[in-house]
């Protein structure tokens, strides 16, 4: 009955190993839709294989312990010294660390500079987004290239939430849209973020990004579309009620469907605006 | 490192409290006692009532994420506000998973595990007949249990319990129009938040205080079992990080109640409304919270890995392997811990200069956190093993303690936190590590101390049949939440039916809904196992595990006062492998005849 139980312990965690490498060693990762995101998918890469190896390493070591601990009638000589403790648990110690620090410095730091250091090239798209509960407003400078001020005070909820000044004239070819953004395919992409009211963020599982959309803040982010195609935007931070809900979506296009999206979105505000004068 | 004066203080008992009154009444025994250990014994069982909220809650939870549209009748005739018509609305989710959250942290391990452990077995362990400040003991009982109190009734009042989840960001947490939970429940959660701390304060220093003042004779630092080493540390940890919340917590108070701006900016336009506020930061709430909330994982952590520990040499009949190096791995996680919270904000629009910092820092802790982990594996090496319900946990507390921390490795570097922030991966890794190691050990600590604690065995089958049905659930659970976070399903989410990219989470959320209930049924078996022999288990023996440390040279229970005489240590605790007249150990107290 002894042996049995040991027997079942011993096997619980080495069969724990085994199977949760196996469970693991599946794509997991959202189909892949960004430059900088390779370099994350890299990472992750690197620390599912490391952290996978050493999580089959120490589970099954444990399964052989117990197994080999509840054999035994007596109990081992005192194997080692104080000192050679200090060095066999420093020695792994050090080791696990480089692996997590060598992980780090060698592929992630690389890509988080890369990401948070390079300046928005000349020929970006800038798109601001303004996040609320529970939707994603987003603004194109439209055909001059510039955004027109905003003014809180003109906020209102129903005709003009982003409280677009009228009589700024810069402001007039803006382009305002509701949870949906267009971006060209290999063209870097700067959003300026955004928020109104609580904490949002801005979440693309397949781009590979995120970015809290803190009010009173406005942290920029550049990504590169490498994939065309239509993208779900996700917030990935407490916001309320219809947090589980607050939807948006990159269209990634080519620049020919790009640049025509863009001249549709304008002739409507255009219309738009036409008919409000 | 024990001075000649201090020796002398604490055998007169003059630092040392009062030994056994005989004449008192019911109240003063068992209610309003200032025995550590009857103070000890009472935060367990308040600590475990609020685990049966706190799982209850978790329950529902994985009712709703298992089957998200499913229309659950019995439900709604008990939880009529919360599940009108079978179906739960997002308000009550979203309360209940900050309460779940913020009673199994505060109210579940801290009380039980930190609290409760803590104030029963430091004073025994280190020869004490009862804390360096009884009466400040009792009192800080006292206040967590207005504090558990309080936080109970945040449920009953209008727009329901918090809901900003356990970390509270502001403005979410500071602005009543934003979610329903952030009228009174808000109020509330900071208030009881504010009474824990002080209460968790008077308890850290009491422990710290009973370490350096009343150790007995001959009991030197180094002699310490592991146990009494990490309430120590964390005690200290607790005091330097827990009062900036309590800071944070006024601050938010009065941003909510009387028009301040420390954590609101200008140009907060919340349902349709504009905010008067101007120059606060959300971001400082976060700095404060997290400043409190990393060191508070070590809190509840680090006396998870003492405590286990201390158990495996009972049934591996060896000493531990690298006490020394365990010490100081508990010293340098301690000081560690101080200064990494910003792991916690690598996407919160932090610079990412200081990402990068936090990402350094934080996986320098895979050092020392690596080397008791290894300890504590390499501890089984030579061992002589023998499975009862304690090693069980133990060994289940190694399990979890390596999963947990390999996914650290992850989360705690900043490229890749990019995609898993927020994500259930990060609620696999904690529940892995402040959920499971603290629970495990918990449970194992139950098991083992049980004996001592109430003068009665539990049942050894029913132990063992508990193990299984906890560690397994508990780990296909949070092991497979880890890959949700991998496929990008952000925490904190009513329902994972609005996005396409999630339909395909939705067989892995059953599985995990059904593990979970498993999981759940189990923690009955204990219940009924611990209740039963509270009042009908086999009588219970002085040593029932032949074990070293002091408290099992006493009578179970221990009588109040716990010592007759002050005793007087001369070894440390892990003496194991030795033949004495005990057995095959050396109570800590234990003189060869001829040596004395």
């Amino acid at each position: 009955m002894k042996k049995i139980e040991a027997l079942c312990v011993s096997a619980l965690f080495a069969g724990l190993g085994i199977a949760g490498v196996a469970y693991g060693a599946r794509a997991w990762l959202p189909q892949l839709a960004s430059r900088h995101g390779a370099g994350i998918d890299a990472m992750l890469r690197y620390l599912l294989v490391s952290a996978g190896g050493l999580f089959l390493l120490g589970y099954v070591a444990l399964g052989s312990l117990v197994w080999l601990g509840s054999r035994r009638r007596a109990i081992g000589q005192r194997l080692t010294s104080g000192r050679t403790e200090w060095l066999v648990s420093g020695a792994l110690g050090l080791a696990v660390a480089a692996v997590g620090e060598g992980g780090v410095l060698a592929i992630g730091m690389p890509v988080w500079a890369e990401y948070f250091g390079a300046r928005p090239p000349a020929d970006a798209v800038t798109i601001d987004v303004t996040a609320q509960q529970f939707m994603w407003n987003v603004r194109y400078p439209g055909p001059d290239g510039v955004f027109g001020r905003t003014d809180l005070r003109l906020i209102d909820e129903a005709s003009n939430p982003l409280g677009l000044d009228p009589s700024d004239p810069a402001g007039r070819d803006d382009i305002v849209t509701l949870n949906e953004m267009a971006v060209p395919v290999n063209r870097p992409v700067r959003i300026r973020l955004h928020s109104k009211d609580v904490i949002h963020s801005f979440f693309l599982p397949n781009l590979r990004v995120k970015q809290d959309a803190v009010p009173g803040m406005t942290p920029e982010i550049v990504f590169v579309p490498t994939r065309t195609g239509d993208f779900e935007l996700a917030c990935a931070e407490l916001c309320g009620l219809a947090h589980y809900r607050m939807r948006g979506f990159v269209h990634v296009l080519t620049s020919a469907q790009f640049a025509e999206w863009l001249r549709q979105q304008s002739a409507a505000a255009a219309a738009a605006s036409g008919g409000r004068s | 490192m024990t001075s000649p004066a201090h020796v002398e203080a604490s055998r007169s008992g003059r630092v040392a409290p009062r030994g056994p009154e005989p004449h008192q009444g019911f109240l003063r025994r068992y209610i309003f006692s200032t025995d550590h250990k009857i103070i000890g014994i009472q935060y367990i069982f308040t600590g475990l009532v609020m685990a049966i909220v706190g799982a209850s809650l978790a329950a529902l939870i994985r009712l709703q994420l298992g089957w998200p549209e499913h229309q659950w009748v019995l439900l709604s005739r008990l939880l009529p506000r919360g599940l009108p018509g079978g179906v739960m609305t997002p308000e009550f989710y979203l309360a209940v998973v900050t309460m779940h959250g913020t009673i199994m942290v505060f109210f579940f391990i801290s009380y039980v595990l930190v609290s409760g452990f803590g104030n029963y077995l430091v004073p025994l362990q280190v020869g004490a007949k009862d804390m360096a400040f009884p009466v400040l003991n009792m009192l800080s009982y006292w206040v967590a249990l207005a504090s558990a109190l309080t936080m109970l009734a945040s449920f009953f009042v209008e727009g329901g319990a918090a809901a900003a989840g356990w970390t509270a960001y502001p403005p979410l947490s500071a602005v009543p129009a934003a979610v329903p939970g952030s009228q009174m429940g808000q109020t509330i959660w900071l208030l009881s938040m504010a009474l824990f701390i002080a209460s968790f304060t008077m308890g850290g220093l009491n422990i710290v205080a009973t370490v350096f003042s009343v150790r007995a004779p001959g009991l030197s630092m180094m002699r310490l079992p592991l146990t009494v080493w990490s309430y120590f540390i964390a005690a200290i940890v607790g005091l330097l990080a827990f009062p900036p919340l309590t800071a944070a917590a006024v601050m938010l108070l009065l941003d909510r109640h009387f028009g301040t701006s420390f954590f609101l900016p200008a140009g907060l336009v919340v349902a349709n409304k504009a905010l008067p506020n101007t120059g606060g930061s959300p971001l400082l709430w976060q700095h404060l919270f997290w400043f409190l909330g990393h060191p508070e994982v070590y809190v509840l952590i680090l006396p998870a890995l003492g405590v286990a520990c201390d158990i495996l040499p009972a049934f591996t009949r060896k000493p531990v392997f690298g006490y020394r190096s365990s010490v100081w791995c508990l010293v340098a996680v301690a000081c560690l811990s101080m200064i990494v919270w910003g792991h916690h904000m690598f996407v919160s629009g932090m610079s990412p200069f200081s990402g990068e910092y936090f990402s350094l820092v934080t996986l320098a802790i895979t050092v020392p956190m690596t080397m008791f982990g290894v300890n504590m594996l390499a501890s089984l090496w030579g061992a002589k093993l023998q499975l009862h319900t304690p090693a069980l946990f133990a060994l289940g507390v190694i399990a979890l303690f390596g999963s947990g921390g390999l996914g650290g490795l992850f989360l705690g570097n900043a490229t890749a936190d990019m995609q898993l922030h927020d994500t259930y991966f990060v609620v696999g890794h904690f529940h892995m590590m402040i959920g499971g190691v603290t629970m495990l050990a918990t449970f194992g600590a139950l098991y083992f101390w049980f004996p001592k604690m109430f003068g009665r065995r539990m049942s050894e089958a029913a132990g063992k049949l508990h193990f299984w049905l906890t560690f397994a659930p508990f780990f296909t659970i949070f092991f497979m939440q880890h890959f949700l976070g991998l496929e990008g399903a952000p925490r904190r989410y009513y329902a994972f039916t609005a996005y396409d990219y999630l339909q395909r989470t939705r067989g892995q959320n059953l599985v995990i809904s059904v593990a979970a209930l498993v999981l759940i049924g189990g923690q009955l078996l204990f219940l009924a196992n611990f209740i039963w022999s509270l009042f009908r288990g086999r009588a219970a023996t002085e040593n029932p595990w032949g074990a070293t440390t002091l408290e099992w040279t006493v009578a179970s229970p221990p009588p109040h006062g716990n010592f007759e005489t002050i005793p007087l240590v001369r070894r440390w605790a892990y003496e194991y492998g030795i033949q004495t007249p005990q057995g095959d150990f050396a109570p800590q107290t234990w003189a060869p005849p001829q040596a004395g």
